[in-house]
């Protein structure tokens, strides 16, 4: 188990470096110059440009900006932005917003993937199987930006039910339309996985045995199936939260919440490499994070893995 | 006479497919008692499996029961779920065919068992039941029991899951024990193992059996009472002795001719041309690499030889490296060290179009002829495919060469627009080896190629694989489990024991005086159709 883990924490290493260095320097070496943009229509002197480069140490080759990058990150500096303000604490302003949001939509996904899921699987060909296969084809080839902005009128607007826009309210009311909306994809995912995971473990040998051991259905269902059928849903889910929080931009600019995609998508407008590395390291963080936390989970519901 | 433990009177069993219904067992009648083993033998399709389903109400759903099933005087069919686990596991228990996949494998055997114990054993404490699980494993003979608790399935052999089947499900006493095929899928040597624990076990706790099977050597070995089926009727039911000594029925008859056994067929060897062995392997060593990146020999320093026109048998159990062999002379396998010679080209050595050249007169035939023909491919395609790709042909010179490879199989031509779904087992095993011998082959690779077919189809599927022989005049590496198959067949044996040879010589003398401990180790495993014979090896009279 130990060594498991040690492996894991290896490879997350590696792939955390690999991919901060990509996006660090897919950044910085996009094409037009962030300091001659800073002064607008009218040029700064040059030497004020170049009195910029170095504070900012633009003038340095890129590994050594990389470099000077991650070596901040491991004393919490994430870097500072050209308007002066430390990069961590604009992201510490956003992330409670983001993350309540990713969390809201996810535990829709796993409460109610799961459950119908499950109950699709158990009576597979029945109404309800039949009525979510065709619930999940709509919800997937609806695009979000339609569906956010049809919620938004139907809900917002026409019934009132939810606030429109912001975040004034707070949760769950505020939350939970946006949160909707973006789950639905997922949601969809999730109750396919989880039908056909119920629907192969119902047909393997040791469900055949374990009703004639006697036990009762509720025990076979509720014990041996679902923890034999929740492994691969368990996987979907961990990278469907990375995708939660960091795929919020659209929602989170229909809903007017100021959350971490709004602040991406202006920081890579204005070429501010410091934010958009550090928005996108810490969603990489979490994606590994996340990762790591699903294997052992899964390494704990299934032996295989833990003694490969 | 007591009163039997379970009593089957006109069971009928109809299954609906697409509206129609489809009947799998007719009129069956027989009575268990207790302390007796009854064997129900049949082939497949014989509603063997069926009628024991039946009894413990695990037909699906589209099944439909009639006639009585009386477990200890109830009769169970058209029970509700809750009569059926009042009697499951508690007063009838089964074992099934593959006991790897018929543990839960993300739970502790220990978990397993006890979880048994607390639905059935009423008042007994957390202590009591784990005692009871290392009583029962200690039972089966399963080696350190109590460490054996914490176990999980994928970390036992399947005879030690098999032994945990069987301990569960004697865990609560019942009366009848169901055995659906429970040594099909495991090693002979492992077999033996197994029906000496349900032998001994059975004399303990005086259960009665209902032993499904289709292997006449294990009826031999364990029943008292035979019961023989066919297409959903019984044939015949009578005490084993009268079953394998004064067969009454026909087809009971039929199915003892086909039983393959060894030093019965007196045949002369093949005289062989003085030519260069068609295949020669020297050294051969394969390593796999496992998981953790070590390397794992699967054959270590095996030379062998055939010449045209003979037949070597492969034989070993699972593990041996038989079918890694195969599977190098095809450049399937990682060869590590070592030569594969075939019509004197170095596989290994040679250019990748003089390798494709010697590799288009290799034919091979598989274990599941269901596996390796395309099913959406109509037979006559299939077997065309090599002449198309490799010779070019194409109209009606290809239609007049795959009837007669039909023919040559004894397929009729008409047959080769059909679909391998609408063939049996022994069929689509024909067209297989039709394909297979299409380019004239060499050599010819087959890879227990009877095993998945029923006794009766398989011996004239050897039949047709000994007439091609004399026809083509190949050399073949026929590999094999079964001891009994290979006497009838081959002309050579080779037996193989973790990846080496162990022995290796003329048919009848490896088969009859073995010189290797572990040649006459599987000799005495494989149980032969004769109940006297068995009794003798166990060393004790038979009863009655």
């Amino acid at each position: 188990m130990i060594r498991f883990v040690g492996r894991r924490v290896v490879e997350l290493a590696i792939v955390f470096v690999g991919v901060t260095f990509i996006i660090y320097v897919m950044v910085f070496t996009l094409p037009g110059d962030p300091i001659a943009a800073l002064g607008g229509d009218r040029p700064l002197p040059e030497a004020v440009q170049a009195q910029l480069r170095a504070q900012y140490h633009l003038d340095e080759p890129v590994w050594l900006q990389y470099l000077r990058y991650v070596g901040g990150l491991f004393t919490g500096d994430l870097g500072t932005g050209f308007d002066g303000r430390p990069v961590g604490d604009r992201m510490a302003a956003r992330w409670p917003v983001t993350i309540t949001l990713a969390l809201t939509a996810w535990a829709i996904e796993v409460v109610v993937g799961v459950v119908l899921g499950l109950i699709s699987g158990l009576r597979s060909g029945g109404l309800v199987d039949r009525t979510v296969l065709v619930g999940t084809v709509l919800a997937t080839s609806i695009p979000v930006f339609v569906l956010g902005v049809t919620a938004q009128l139907v809900f917002g607007l026409q019934l009132g039910w939810f606030p429109i826009a912001g975040t004034s309210e707070g949760w769950p009311t505020a939350y939970l339309l946006p949160a909707i909306v973006i789950a639905l994809f997922g949601l969809a995912s999730v109750t396919r996985l989880m039908r056909g995971s119920v629907v192969d473990t119902l047909r393997s040998d040791f469900v055949r045995t374990l009703t004639a051991k006697g036990m009762p259905r509720r025990n076979i269902v509720g014990v041996h199936v679902m923890r034999n059928s929740v492994a691969p849903v368990l996987t979907f889910l961990a990278i469907d939260l990375g995708y939660l929080l960091g795929g919020t931009v659209v929602i989170e600019a229909i809903f007017n919440l100021p959350g971490i995609g709004a602040l991406l998508f202006d920081a890579i407008k204005t070429h501010e490499g410091p934010t958009v590395v550090g928005v996108a390291t810490a969603l990489i963080l979490i994606f590994l994070a996340t990762s790591v936390v699903v294997d052992l989970i899964n390494s704990v519901l299934d032996p295989r893995i833990r003694h490969e | 006479m007591t009163t039997p433990v379970l009593s089957v009177r006109d069971l009928a069993i109809d299954f609906s497919v697409g509206g129609e219904r489809v009947p799998a067992v007719h009129a069956v009648d027989f009575d268990l008692h207790a302390g007796e083993v009854l064997a129900i033998v049949g082939e497949s399709g014989s509603g063997k499996s069926v009628t024991s389903l039946a009894v413990l109400g695990l037909l699906p759903d589209n099944a439909t029961v009639t006639g009585r099933i009386l477990v200890d005087g109830t009769n169970v069919v058209g029970a509700s779920e809750r009569d059926f686990a009042a009697i499951r596991g508690r007063k009838v228990s089964m074992i099934f065919q593959d006991p790897s996949n018929a543990l839960d494998p993300v739970f502790t055997v220990g978990y397993q068992i006890i979880e048994m114990l607390k639905r059935h054993g009423q008042g007994m404490s957390g202590a009591e039941r784990r005692a009871r699980a290392v009583e029962l494993l200690r039972m089966v003979e399963l080696p350190d029991p109590e460490d054996r608790l914490g176990y999980y399935p994928h970390q036992l052999s399947g005879g030690q899951a098999q032994r945990v089947m069987i301990a569960m499900a004697l865990a609560c006493d019942p009366e009848v024990l169901i055995a659906d095929e429970p040594t099909t899928a495991l090693d002979v040597t492992v077999q033996r193992e197994i029906l000496d624990v349900l032998r001994r076990l059975q004399a303990r706790t005086n259960a009665a059996i209902l032993l499904i099977t289709h292997d006449m050597g294990v009826v031999a070995d364990l029943a008292d009472r035979v019961v023989v089926m066919r297409a959903g009727r019984i044939e015949e039911t009578a005490d084993v002795r009268s079953i394998f000594t004064a067969p009454r029925a026909e087809y009971t008859r039929a199915l003892l001719a086909a039983v393959p056994r060894i030093g019965t067929g007196d045949r002369g060897t093949a005289a062989l041309a003085e030519e260069r062995p068609v295949l020669e392997v020297e050294g051969l060593v394969v390593e796999y690499r496992n998981r953790r990146g070590r390397h794992v020999r699967a054959v270590d320093g095996v030379s062998l030889h055939i010449r045209a026109g003979e037949m070597l048998a492969l034989v070993g159990e699972s593990g041996s490296g038989k079918s890694t062999i195969g599977k190098s002379v095809l450049g399937l396998a990682p060869v590590a060290e070592g030569r594969v010679v075939v019509v004197g080209v170095d596989l290994r050595r040679a250019s990748r179009s003089e390798a494709r050249a010697v590799k288009k007169r290799i034919g091979v035939v598989f274990q599941n002829p269901t596996a390796a023909l395309d099913p959406r491919r109509t037979i006559g395609q299939s077997i065309g495919e090599p002449l198309r790709v490799h010779l070019g042909l194409r109209g009606t010179e290809l239609a007049g060469r795959v009837s007669g490879l039909l023919e040559a199989v004894e397929l009729p031509s008409a047959w080769s627009s059909r679909y391998p779904h609408e063939l049996s087992g022994g069929q689509r095993q024909r067209v297989a080896i039709a394909r297979a011998v299409a380019l004239d082959p060499l050599l010819l690779i087959a890879d227990e190629p009877t095993s998945a077919l029923d006794v009766s189809v398989q011996a004239t599927v050897l039949d047709l694989l000994r007439r091609l022989q004399q026809q083509f005049r190949f050399a073949c590496l026929f590999i094999s489990h079964d001891l009994a198959v290979v006497d009838a067949l081959c002309d050579r044996v080779v037996v193989l024991h973790r990846g080496g040879i162990v022995e290796e010589g003329e048919r009848r003398r490896v088969l009859t005086a073995p010189e290797h401990d572990y040649t006459r180790r599987l000799l005495a495993a494989a149980p032969v159709p004769d109940p006297d014979e068995q009794a003798r090896r166990r060393g004790e009279p038979l009863a009655g």
